[in-house]
């Protein structure tokens, strides 16, 4: 069930939109009436990926469930920089309690509906990195593990970056953060084991899970719109590069997203009961330095005192992505 | 309480939180010059007319290319698009096909029989035109539709000057040729065929005109001095190609060698192979690589069984035989004899070494400078302050009907401007659409849709065009293939990537506009904008 790209227009369904594309290939982003379900006016950063993300994944939801959405948020920059006291920027039904109890919370929300004999209205639950990963994981895996009926989505900027930019348990090896100092022979993060949530997420068996980013926007909504269609546990991980925690120029944010998936480091698929049903392959593949060298959180890796051993290690789990997923193109262009 | 149960404080929008202070540059749209129109010597707004025919408005994208160039079908066919070289696309996959797709909107305008523009309201003034060549023809056009009266003079017997007494049929059919000829004659234009202009001075006296516009082509073959027993056989191209234009073709007999390597070289020898030729050899005395001649006329001729000798000069024609001697590029790239020499048979000699332009027109005309045998003109193609324009061959420039067409424009405004007493305004040329800036990743991958060619058998038997048109979906797919460099195609995405909705879509065709209240100036929509519209100013104070 690969997507297939419209071809022979002038920008095909690579952009937002096109006025020559069919409506129903334009995206939820193109049209003057979308919700907006993150307002103007918010505090994120210039360049924020994740309120890009969030917006793009929200407001096709909205489309998805006629408007139907309650959205619950744990603790996190998404939630700080749209609700500071006495302003919100949410146009949306929106619910935050604590940092780590955002499946549960959602859980919760959906049972009440339940309870209320209200199929129409849906759940989706939101987080970060850190509120995913680390400090909501054990909520989350009983969100999974009970199939509650949430769509729940992390916005991962591999890192608390709201905080001051500590490292998280999806910070990548090699990468600087406050707390992952640029210093001594093994500079930044650590090569750990990793913890690769959709991973974890498929083994549940849940219903849905897919991974997706701000640089492909017709497949993130594809995949909102899918995850609508089902019930039960679903997972999206939406990778929303940060300008501030990863030292990279704010107009880069969508081009940054773009080589990660290009270069292989991250992945783009979706799984319905923990088995893989699509790849996005890479269309024009990339060495990792191209997706290093932008952001400061590697330059220790470049410069006067390169460390190409380094840039090797984080190529080669760039390939094990690539082996792994099926990431190349069968043939390297579709002929269709 | 106003407040719902639980409920304490009231809500705000974000919406007064105006973060567009937070901005030190700010996203402006602009438009630039795609590299295509930068290098149409007619000045065309290729960019522009494609745009209309991806949406299929082929109406509207013809009308829009007859704003600068009333003969679309004829360019269509002959132009040796410098658009296409200069097309961004090549650094992506290969160039748009500007010049088919032209084609497809000429021949489809011939077709429905679209009208050009009316002419515009009288004016008064009377311009004499001499040369009913591609700008003779283009500075009628543009006259008319200024509103001004144009007398057309030509000494041949009828209208199209070399579009039709030097392009042959094969290239150029004549019923296109007619066709958008007989769009401009209905526009209301004074006629006069078979008349030379011997005085122009006094043919302006006689005919009361404001101004002159002298467009007389470059019609005199350049002779050599080659030592030949029998100079009945030798003849040069331009007069060959004329009298076959006029169905009173020469009797060259069966081997026939053409000397020269431009493209009236090859252009004689093609048309030495269609009358029945068995061998048609191109003599030239520099190599492939400084041939004046296309590539692709090149191509096709060698398809038709034309063949060249490089490097070679013709020493002499005596009897059945050309003497050839051999040359060699010497380091400046100039071909230097060897004293080698080897023959060739021989039934005649063409020569296609380039032509000159008579000026004998111009002799009492005292404040005209003629230099190298040019006529030399101001960017308006002002040759005298009196009011004589020129154009096209006469003048110095490269010699082809794109830059007649050109020419013909630019007089008709400078001409215009005389007339009626204005000064010349300064043209705003946009800034130059790079590759550099554009974000490629958004174009799909789609490779160019090729005419088809005419059969090498029957090229060499008739006179049959050669080179095929595209049908309308293969046109709409080259059309969709330009990348709107510089201009706004509305593709949403600036819409889109704003992490700060401070972008408005104002609507079909309306593109968009920045909301200042809440842009922080991030970037994002200038680097994600594919084809470079936008750009970062900073902000003042």
């Amino acid at each position: 069930m690969t997507s297939q790209r419209v071809h022979f227009y002038q920008v095909g369904s690579f952009a937002v939109g096109n006025r020559l594309l069919n409506e129903d290939e334009r995206t939820v982003q193109a049209q003057s009436d979308r919700t907006n379900s993150i307002d103007s006016g918010h505090r994120a950063c210039q360049g924020c990926g994740e309120a890009l993300g969030a917006r793009y994944a929200l407001d096709a939801a909205m489309r998805a469930t006629n408007g139907q959405i309650v959205a619950v948020n744990a603790t996190g920059c998404l939630e700080v920089f749209s609700t500071p006291y006495p302003e919100t920027s949410w146009r949306i039904p929106w619910l935050h309690s604590l940092f780590g109890n955002a499946p549960a919370v959602a859980t919760g929300v959906a049972a009440a509906l339940r309870a209320k004999g209200n199929k129409d209205v849906r759940v989706v639950a939101q987080a970060g990195d850190g509120g995913t990963v680390d400090i909501g994981f054990g909520c989350l895996s009983g969100m999974f593990e009970r199939n509650d009926d949430v769509l729940f989505i992390c916005y991962d900027n591999e890192g608390y970056m709201n905080t001051g930019v500590q490292r998280s348990a999806a910070t990548p090896p090699a990468a600087r953060t406050a707390t992952t100092e640029a210093v001594g022979p093994e500079p930044g993060n650590n090569f750990g084991q990793g913890k690769d949530l959709p991973r974890i997420a498929m083994a549940h068996d849940i219903p849905y899970v897919a991974t997706a980013t701000v640089a492909d926007l017709h497949d993130l909504e594809r995949k909102v719109e899918r995850a609508m269609e089902l019930r039960g546990a679903r997972y999206l991980h939406i990778l929303v590069p940060c300008p501030l925690g990863w030292g990279s120029a704010s107009d880069e944010t969508i081009h940054i997203a773009r080589l990660a998936t290009e270069s292989g480091l991250f992945p783009v698929f979706e799984a319905e009961h923990g088995v893989v049903t699509s790849v996005s392959h890479i269309r024009r593949p990339v060495p990792v330095e191209q997706y290093l060298s932008l952001q400061r959180r590697f330059a220790h890796l470049f410069g006067a005192n390169p460390r190409p051993d380094v840039i090797a290690h984080l190529q080669s789990m760039a390939d094990e992505n690539i082996a792994r997923y099926g990431l190349l193109q069968p043939e390297m262009e579709q002929s269709s | 309480m106003t407040n719902p149960f639980a409920i304490t404080l009231d809500v705000g929008s974000s919406r007064a939180n105006h973060t567009g202070s937070w901005r030190v540059e700010r996203p402006v749209y602009v438009d630039r010059l795609p590299p295509c129109n930068d290098a149409c010597p007619a000045g065309e707004n290729i960019q522009g007319w494609l745009y209309e025919a991806e949406s299929g408005n082929y109406e509207a994208a013809w009308h829009m290319l007859v704003e600068d160039n009333p003969l679309p079908a004829i360019m269509g066919r002959v132009c040796f698009h410098p658009c296409e070289t200069a097309c961004n696309r090549v650094q992506v996959d290969e160039a748009v096909g500007i010049n088919a797709v032209e084609r497809f909107l000429g021949d489809l305008a011939v077709e429905k029989g679209w009208a050009l523009p009316e002419p515009g309201p009288d004016t008064g003034k009377r311009i004499l035109v001499v040369g009913a060549g591609p700008a003779g023809l283009s500075a009628t056009y543009h006259l008319r539709r200024l509103g001004h009266h144009v007398r057309l003079v030509d000494s041949a017997p009828r209208l199209g000057g070399m579009l039709r007494y030097g392009i042959p049929a094969y290239r150029l059919p004549r019923a296109v040729l007619d066709a958008e000829i007989a769009r401009i004659v209905a526009m209301g234009v004074e006629i006069q065929l078979e008349h030379v202009v011997h005085d122009v001075e006094q043919e302006r006296r006689d005919g009361m005109f404001d101004a002159v516009f002298l467009a007389v082509g470059a019609q005199l073959g350049k002779r050599v001095d080659i030592p030949a027993g029998d100079s009945s056989r030798v003849i040069d191209a331009v007069s060959f190609l004329h009298q076959v234009a006029d169905d009173d073709a020469p009797l060259l007999g069966r081997r026939v060698v053409v000397y020269g390597g431009g493209d009236t070289a090859f252009d004689a020898a093609r048309t030495a192979r269609r009358l029945g030729a068995t061998d048609a050899v191109i003599v030239y005395r520099r190599n492939r690589e400084r041939m004046g001649a296309s590539g692709e006329e090149l191509e096709q001729a060698l398809g038709e069984g034309v063949t060249v000798r490089w490097l070679s000069t013709v020493s002499k024609f005596d009897g059945d035989r050309i003497m050839l001697e051999k040359m060699k590029l010497n380091e400046e790239g100039f071909p230097e004899p060897t004293g080698e020499f080897e023959q060739l048979d021989a039934d005649s000699l063409v020569l296609a070494l380039g032509q000159d332009t008579d000026l004998s027109l111009l002799e009492h005309a005292n404040d005209v400078n003629v230099r190298d045998g040019a006529v030399e003109v101001l960017d308006s193609m002002m040759a005298s302050p009196s009011g004589i324009f020129a154009g096209g061959d006469a003048v110095p420039a490269q010699r082809t009907a794109t830059v007649a067409i050109g020419h013909g424009k630019r007089a008709a405004h400078g001409i215009d401007d005389f007339v009626m007493g204005r000064s010349a305004e300064a043209k705003v040329r946009h800034e130059l659409a790079s590759f550099e800036l554009l974000n490629t990743w958004y174009y799909a991958d789609a490779p160019r849709t090729e005419r088809p060619e005419l059969e090498r058998v029957r090229r060499q038997t008739n006179f049959e065009e050669v080179i095929g048109g595209l049908t309308q979906d293969n046109a709409l797919f080259e059309a969709r293939r330009c990348m709107s460099c510089g201009n706004c195609f509305e593709c949403d995405n600036c819409f889109g990537v704003c992490p700060d909705n401070a972008v408005i879509k104002l609507g079909e065709n309306m593109r968009y506009q920045f909301d200042y209240d809440f842009c922080k100036g991030c970037g994002i929509c200038v680097k994600e904008c594919p084809c470079g519209a936008i750009v970062m100013v900073p902000e003042h104070n």
